[in-house]
């Protein structure tokens, strides 16, 4: 079967080096000491602990529950001893502290009590909710809460479940390895999110550069009660990127500020179903990931580990450093984003740990003036124009960018690989998106200010307006009783008192016998 | 001569109804000028302007009795803003009037607090909760940072902690590193 395939606009070559990390199968990471779960690891509102300080946990248990609607529950990766609750260095671009829970691991290994279901028995709102309590999100690096995303909407929305098998990033290979290994259980996933989700189509899109995945994959999909396909697509980069990919298979195009549902189609990474697979059909929750470690290494290997262990612990699997270590990359070269510090837990966002050394990643080159050459207008995959984006946000000028779609750029870097000035394009873009944040964030705050100031005000007025009111009915009470003679009916009571008096005093003329003669 | 004369007489008659209709229909109740100028207004009711509130000040710049640059917490950007909303030149914020500080929010040092609720009164977005001769503390996601409510407390327990960035609140830095001249 062949499917007619479209091109999305641009995209680069960047070398692959896909070879070094598939040459030996996953490994499992060893258990680290210590495990560092951050409640902050998916997009949208942190986790809320629910576990104290000297609890005893088991792997698998709920230490964190979702608290809000954009969110999913995080749990122990072993079993130990809670030992703090508190801050600690996360990996973000920052290099800040947040929120995390530490567990001093005890060996164990000792797991909670497993619930495998049938999702057949349960209804689709059933199956989020145990989705979001297993803390699914997404692992192609978004992170954001699955289960949200399996909802096919009313009316329908979702025709077409896409499965993403791109993984179109230099270096990476963890997707590819788990396709390899792990296909039957990633079409059980994908049985699961077809169910959810009632999509009449089920497609995986795979890069032409990952053979061996492919053939596992084609042969995990003939062993399916429904049909599947697997769509082979031409390396480019970025076609792992969701709109490229919706755009490659399908033709259709996202519409620019809008979602792939928006097309009718649904996209998840391979590693997503997969950890779906475990999270329903074993009752497993989302507590390790395959991470890639490749780079300035001498051994680069994909591992199956534990969320929350110390990516420095990780990266001494790799049995030491050819050259001199030049920093540390979570992510890829492209997209990735540089770390402060190599102490930082893994996450469940962390697909690859990139060990850095001058001769690999070499520092990039002197910033050049823009030569208005229009190369990363060319190879933009998002059909932006990345140099009118530029020097919009470099003259901070963010309604202008704005209005030329900065918000639809997926920041992928493929303007700042071709760029012959090496501009960092990407970083003014990530810095107006988020000075745009901000500004619309103080903006909302000072709309809720207002309000309540207003509010205020208000109250203010109200309650003095009733205390003059009330004092004016005291005022009106007390003349009241002065003017009632006026009123007929009061002078009629008093007619009637003043006759009842003459009544008395004539019945006392009469009763009482003149006193006079006794 | 006359005829013209009529059919000039009937245009502004049916003109001058159909303006008066719409000045009825369509009256503006407030200036718009206010609301477009309150709303570049930060809201944090803080006075240092010199006029009770947000909403005041923008009245004073719209009657022209208040300059543009007389608001701290706004800073120069807000400054900025103004002048282009107003169409006059921009000018630096005016020191007399304040510096422009970092974001803060005021917390109540719970164990000195006698419950005077005299800062709950001062407050002017009711972000401060307690009751008399009980505690009170500030719901800090409600607070501005006008600092209103310092200057009222008799015990002085009353102060403002600048908001520290977060890994949710964290941006990304302007990728040019200014170079500093050496003097």
């Amino acid at each position: 079967m062949s499917r007619t395939l479209y091109q999305f606009h641009g995209g680069v070559h960047p070398e692959e080096h896909k070879q070094v990390s598939t040459q030996l199968p996953i490994a499992v990471a060893p258990i680290p000491a210590q495990l560092i779960v951050p409640t902050r690891q998916h997009i949208g509102h942190p986790a809320k602990p629910c576990v104290c300080i000297g609890e005893y946990v088991r792997k698998g248990q709920i230490i964190a529950q979702a608290d809000g609607y954009i969110s999913v529950a995080i749990h122990a990766p072993s079993s130990g001893t809670v030992t703090h609750i508190g801050t600690h260095p996360m990996p973000h671009p920052s290099g800040l502290v947040d929120n995390a829970i530490v567990i001093a691991t005890d060996g164990k290994d000792e797991w909670c009590e497993r619930q495998p279901i049938d999702y057949r028995n349960l209804n689709a709102s059933a199956l989020r909710n145990r989705l979001r309590d297993m803390g699914i999100a997404g692992l192609g690096g978004a992170v954001f809460p699955s289960f949200i995303k399996l909802n096919p909407g009313v009316p329908q929305k979702v025709q077409t479940l896409l499965l993403n098998g791109g993984e179109c990033e230099p270096w990476i290979t963890c997707d590819d390895m788990t396709m390899r290994e792990r296909a039957a259980g990633i079409m059980a996933g994908v049985a699961i999110m077809r169910f959810m989700l009632r999509a009449e189509t089920v497609i995986v899109g795979i890069e032409d550069n990952k053979p061996e995945a492919i053939i596992a994959m084609q042969q995990a999909a003939a062993q399916c009660q429904f049909p599947v396909e697997i769509v082979v697509i031409p390396t480019l980069y970025p076609s792992g990127g969701a709109k490229q990919m919706i755009k490659v298979i399908t033709g259709k195009e996202v519409p620019s500020g809008g979602r792939s549902t928006d097309v009718g189609v649904a996209t998840f990474n391979v590693g997503t179903a997969y950890a779906i697979h475990r999270a329903i059909d074993h009752g497993e929750p989302l507590i390790s990931r395959v991470v890639t470690v490749a780079g300035n290494i001498q051994q680069a290997r994909n591992f199956e580990v534990l969320i929350g262990t110390p990516m420095n612990e990780l990266v001494q699997l790799g049995q030491g450093h050819p050259a001199k270590v030049s920093g540390y990359v979570m992510g890829g070269p492209m997209m990735g984003i540089d770390l402060q510090r190599i102490d930082v837990p893994v996450v469940k966002a962390t697909n690859c740990i990139l060990v850095k050394s001058q001769t690999l990643f070499p520092p990039a080159p002197l910033e050049m003036p823009c030569i208005r050459c229009t190369r990363c207008a060319d190879a933009c995959p998002a059909d932006l124009q990345p140099q009118e984006l530029y020097w919009f946000a470099r003259a901070k000028n963010f309604d202008k960018a704005q209005k030329y779609n900065l918000f639809d750029c997926i920041e992928c870097g493929c303007c700042s690989y071709v760029c012959p000035s090496h501009i960092p394009l990407v970083q003014y873009y990530r810095y107006a998106k988020s000075e745009i944040a901000f500004n619309l964030a103080e903006h909302k705050a000072a709309d809720h200010a207002r309000e309540r100031h207003e509010t205020r005000l208000a109250r203010i007025e109200r309650e003095k307006k009733e205390r003059a009111e009330k004092l004016a009915q005291k005022a009106a009470a007390k003349p009241a009783t002065d003017t009632s003679s006026d009123d007929p009916a009061t002078t009629a009571k008093k007619a009637a008192i003043q006759a009842a008096i003459e009544r008395a005093k004539a019945n006392q003329a009469t009763t009482q016998p003149p006193t006079e003669p006794s | 001569m006359i005829a013209a004369l009529f059919v000039m007489a009937g245009l502004a008659i049916v003109l001058g109804a159909a303006l008066g209709f719409a000045a009825i229909k369509y009256k503006v109740e407030e200036d718009p000028i206010v609301e477009k100028i309150d709303a570049i207004l930060p809201q944090t009711q803080c006075g240092q302007c010199g006029y009770p509130g947000c909403k005041p000040y923008a009245e004073a710049i719209a009657s022209g009795k208040a300059d543009i640059n007389q608001c701290p917490p706004g800073g120069d950007e807000g400054a900025r803003k103004l002048a282009e909303l107003m169409g006059v030149e921009f000018k630096p914020l005016n020191a007399e009037f304040g510096e422009p500080k970092p974001k803060s929010v005021a917390v109540i040092d719970e164990a000195i607090c006698i419950g005077c609720t005299l800062c709950i009164q001062a407050c002017p977005v009711d972000a401060i909760l307690g009751a008399a001769k009980q505690m009170h503390t500030v719901i800090a996601k409600e607070c501005t940072g006008c600092e209103l409510c310092i200057a009222p407390c008799p015990v002085d327990c009353i102060s403002m902690e600048p908001i520290k960035e977060t890994v949710g609140t964290w941006k990304w830095k302007y990728p040019i590193v200014e170079l500093k001249a050496v003097s």
